[in-house]
């Protein structure tokens, strides 16, 4: 049988999506539903003095009206902070309470303040309109660099400081710089940005008041995670007594993991007011509360030797938090994103130093790539910058600090079991045809346009994560993933994995998977994923995990059902456990013709008893049927890399930046579909390369996002990108069996530098801040004008 | 409220709605085509375009009323005898598709570019698709999907 590992496998979760089959979470409509609208904040700071819903309340359609005061009677929780970080000095890091329907104080635009649930959306609409509140406004912080002189916005929290945090030895860094030849130096921005997943956030809440049970559908990456937090920390209901279903979910980039003030608030009201409720965001809300990315200013420095050594490496950034602490809000400028930031070479010395804030914008948390891309912002800026300064060439300077052996015990957390950076790199610019870049410059100039070449090496830690390493940094559970492998008395197989597929085809890979581990046609293989109520509690889907933890879990419970069916065909056919082979669904005794198919054996394990002639196969000690679970929990983390390079040309007249070229080499580990792998790396890059030349979230001082549309936020189109060219080198993850490392996050994380770094290249050094637009651009190549002019 | 008659799919439908209901609220709600999305409100994201009388129409810049009479065709009536549409086939073949969220409203737009221009190049097919936003895929196998499937229609 040929292995479906490596192969181009078509989808099986295609037709339903292009026959407009799918079920998501706004397609679903329960008998006597009601609709929910909340009134949000229309202010970025403001104490409520009063919130009047009398009016509201007569309004046509109404059924209730709940404010943040219900909420706090039924001492139902609010939203947290899943990972705890500790200051240099000791101190444990700074929190707010963050109730789901805020009673007191409003901390950024979108807060909700009450819902309003009537029969009809538009009643609901209407009825909202009508709740009056008192605000005092106060005055908003907004800036990031300037978070810590502004007012306090929580009580208690002085300089809006969350932790002032450090990874490193500084002693040991300012030993390196004093050794050092030369200090090249950076300051930098790593924009927001707004994920902006297609299928704006919703959920529909249900009661059954004779079960008490509350199930809620959502569009969540992380159904079992949600339960959990919504149960132990929000009291919304014990978790036997909830259920959370993701169904369908249109795409999530991060921005699903974290449980919202929705969830929570419909899931509560639902049993308070014994009806369903559905609530759809419309796009306007997504932008203010879904969970923003990045935000971060840095100032990072390398201490080099004339000859292009790196001795030493600082990093002091301030990260932006928005207005509370959520999930990963602490762990992704922090343990995501220091161990990260000194790339893929051998740096003796280096400490990062993040002073996380608060701000009156909405929560920054995790967003494709997570604390990774803004580490490999911040190295591979400052390595180009490097290479202009000692006149070294980009890609001889990486290459002269690059590991040369693995495991390569990473500057500060990191020990990365395999990798290749050289061969990375020789692909990458074989395939750039990077010797060619100079004659397409001089033909550019000759246009009177400008050319620039960038180019990035990147390496990012997967696979999130071994449990025992993860929570000794803080994290508030183990991040292993579980696997339950199912036979039916008829041999086909439903797989139930932990993890959640939201655009990534774990139903095609996973399946491949157990197909090859089990020889069992694909077709005749399910996974299951997404509702608490079918499958084992796990984890979900972020950090590249999916396939280097979850998929390893599903390994290991087939490779469980394999060494049960020895056991059941040897009793079956007489023979010894040990001499029973297992090989393309088929169990055969050695040095006999004596065999049985794993469907026969299934079939064996649900009939223990004895009729007519048949005995009962099952050996003494084996219960009956034939299902196996497992717990996956990694030794360590996997580690992705690869090379980038960009091409852009650049109009001086207009300041337009045309990405002429991008070339991807990526070294994944094992591939299970290289058709799969290909999408995501195209996205990856679609997203970064939108952080670079598009995409912006900014807040005005008093706290209004002014991109708060697809009119005043660019989304990338089809039109704003060449055709990529991607290929990989391969070594294989030592760390777990299918040699797999993960490849969601690769090109959000390596694109934004490989593109700036072409950018600022065709600018002559010039630093220009993300988003590279038409006006920085022409501004810069008007200085550049000037400066020409001037050495002429 | 107005009475609302459409053929959609090929099937006649009569409904009563309220005056001010969008054509995408009527195929989702009032129908049950869920598989005409809602992606945003400013008609940006392209997620619910469908074809009336034979033209893509993003089915949110149009009253249900506006298009009262009119020959409607979303995602859900473009298989024949239960077999894909070259373009749903394209798509599948060449991994046009992640989340499969704006996937019917590229879909349905990209068909109506191959009625009138049968061969389109590259550069032609991004430029037509820029009014639907997809942000898994990075539009480059949309791309090549689009340049398969006009091989076969």
């Amino acid at each position: 049988m040929a292995s479906l590992v490596g192969s181009r496998v078509e989808r099986k979760e295609d037709k339903r999506f292009l026959t407009g089959k799918g079920r998501y979470t706004a397609d679903i409509n329960l008998a006597n539903q009601t609709y929910a609208i909340f009134v949000r904040s229309p202010h970025a700071r403001a104490s409520i003095k009063k919130l009047n819903i009398d009016k509201a309340l007569k309004s046509s359609g109404v059924v209730s009206i709940l404010t943040g005061k219900e909420i706090a009677d039924d001492k139902i929780g609010g939203l947290i902070a899943g990972w705890a970080i500790r200051s240099e000095d000791g101190t444990e890091m700074k929190c707010p309470g963050n109730p789901p329907l805020a009673k007191d104080n409003v901390n950024f635009v979108g807060d909700p303040v009450a819902v309003v649930i009537a029969e009809s959306l538009v009643e609901a609409k209407e009825a909202a309109e009508k709740v009056e509140v008192d605000y005092k406004v106060l005055k908003a912080v907004t800036s990031t660099a300037d978070a810590m002189n502004g007012d306090t916005i929580h009580e208690g929290i002085d300089k809006n400081l969350c932790f002032d945090w450090l990874l490193g030895d500084r002693q040991k860094v300012k030993d390196a710089f004093d050794k050092a030849d030369k200090v090249i130096s950076i300051d930098i921005i790593n924009n927001r940005l707004i994920p902006n997943a297609m299928e704006p956030r919703a959920c529909v809440a249900d009661y059954n008041a004779a079960s008490e049970e509350i199930t809620l559908y959502t569009t969540s990456q992380n159904p079992h995670l949600s339960r959990l937090i919504m149960s132990a920390f929000g009291n919304v209901a014990p978790e036997h007594k909830l259920r959370v279903v993701a169904p369908d979910v249109g795409g999530g980039f991060g921005s699903k993991i974290n449980v919202y003030n929705e969830d929570i608030v419909c899931s509560w009201a639902a049993k308070k007011i014994n009806r369903a409720i559905k609530w759809v965001a419309e796009r306007s809300e997504s932008f203010l509360t879904d969970i923003h990315g990045r935000d971060h200013v840095t100032h990072a420095e390398l201490a080099v030797t004339k000859d292009g050594k790196f001795l030493g490496f600082k990093n002091e950034t301030i990260a932006n938090l928005g207005a509370y602490a959520r999930v990963f809000g602490t762990v992704t400028p922090t343990y995501l994103f220091g161990p990260c930031a000194t790339g893929v070479y051998e740096i003796p010395a280096a400490y990062t130093n993040v002073k996380a804030v608060y701000t009156n914008t909405a929560p920054v948390d995790a967003y494709r790539g997570a604390g990774r891309p803004e580490a490999t912002y911040t190295i591979e800026r400052l390595v180009e910058k490097a290479s202009m300064e000692l006149g070294i060439d980009k890609t001889e300077l990486r290459i002269k600090n690059f590991p040369t052996a693995f495991p390569f015990k990473q500057t500060l957390v990191h020990t990365v079991d395999s990798g290749d950076y050289v061969a990375g790199m020789e692909k990458a610019k074989q395939m750039a045809d990077y010797k060619g870049f100079e004659a397409r410059r001089k033909e550019s100039e000759a246009k009177g346009k400008l050319r620039g070449i960038g180019v990035t090496s990147y390496f990012e830690a997967c696979g999130i994560a071994p449990s025992a390493a993860v929570m000794s940094l803080g994290c508030g559970v183990g991040l292993w993933e579980s696997a339950e492998v199912r036979f039916n008395p008829t041999g086909q197989v439903t797989v139930y994995t932990g993890s959640h597929s939201h655009g990534q085809s774990h139903q095609t890979t996973f399946a491949q998977i157990a197909a090859d581990e089990l020889g069992v046609p694909i077709e005749n293989i399910d996974i299951v994923h997404g509702d608490t109520d079918k499958g084992t509690f796990g984890m979900g889907t972020y950090g590249s995990r999916s396939l280097a933890v979850g998929g390893i879990a599903i390994v290991n419970a087939c490779k469980k059902i394999v060494e049960k069916g020895k056991r059941v065909t040897a009793k079956m056919l007489e023979a010894n456990p040990e001499d029973v082979e297992f090989k393309d669904g088929e169990f055969i005794v050695s040095k006999s013709n004596k065999k049985k198919t794993i469907g026969e054996v299934a079939f064996a394990c649900y009939l223990p008893g004895v009729r007519d002639e048949m005995k009962s196969p099952l050996p003494e000690g084996d219960e009956p049927g034939l299902k196996e679970t497992s717990f996956y929990d990694p030794s360590n983390f996997s580690f992705p890399a690869g090379t980038h390079i960009a091409e852009v040309e650049i109009d001086p007249e207009t300041g337009h930046v045309k990405l002429e070229k991008y070339t991807a080499c990526d070294d994944f580990g094992r591939i299970i579909n290289p058709m799969v792998v290909e999408g995501q790396v195209h996205g990856g890059l679609a997203q970064g390369i939108g952080q670079a030349l598009y995409e912006n979230a900014e807040y005005d001082e008093t706290g209004q996002l002014m991109t708060g549309s697809y009119m005043d936020y660019t989304m990338p189109r089809a039109d704003n990108f060449p055709e990529f060219n991607i290929g990989y080198t391969c070594t294989h993850a030592t760390t777990n069996p299918l040699g797999v490392k993960g490849c969601g996050e690769a090109g959000a994380i390596a694109a934004p530098p490989t593109v700036m770094n072409a950018v600022i290249d065709a600018l002559g050094g010039q630093e220009v801040t993300m988003p590279a637009t038409a006006e920085k651009v022409w501004k810069a190549c008007k200085n550049l004008k000037k400066s020409n002019a001037k050495a002429a | 409220m107005g009475r609302i008659s459409l053929e959609v799919n090929g099937r006649k439908v009569e409904k009563e709605a309220p005056d001010n209901t969008l054509l995408s609220t009527f195929l989702r709600e009032h129908l049950q085509l869920t598989g005409t999305h809602i992606g945003c409100d400013t008609s940006q994201c392209g997620a619910c375009v469908v074809h009336v009388d034979g033209n893509s129409l993003k089915s949110c810049t149009a009253l249900a009323a506006d298009v009262n009479g009119s020959k409607v065709t979303t995602i859900e009536g473009l298989e024949t005898n239960g077999k894909m549409h070259p373009m749903q086939e394209a798509f599948k073949k060449l991994h046009g598709l992640q989340c499969g969220f704006c996937t019917p409203g590229m879909v349905m737009s990209a068909i109506d570019l191959l009625q009138k221009n049968k061969k389109p190049s590259d550069v032609e097919i991004r430029d037509w698709l820029e009014g639907n936003i997809c942000r898994c895929t990075g539009y480059q196998n949309i791309v090549a999907a689009v340049k398969e499937a006009a091989t076969k229609m």
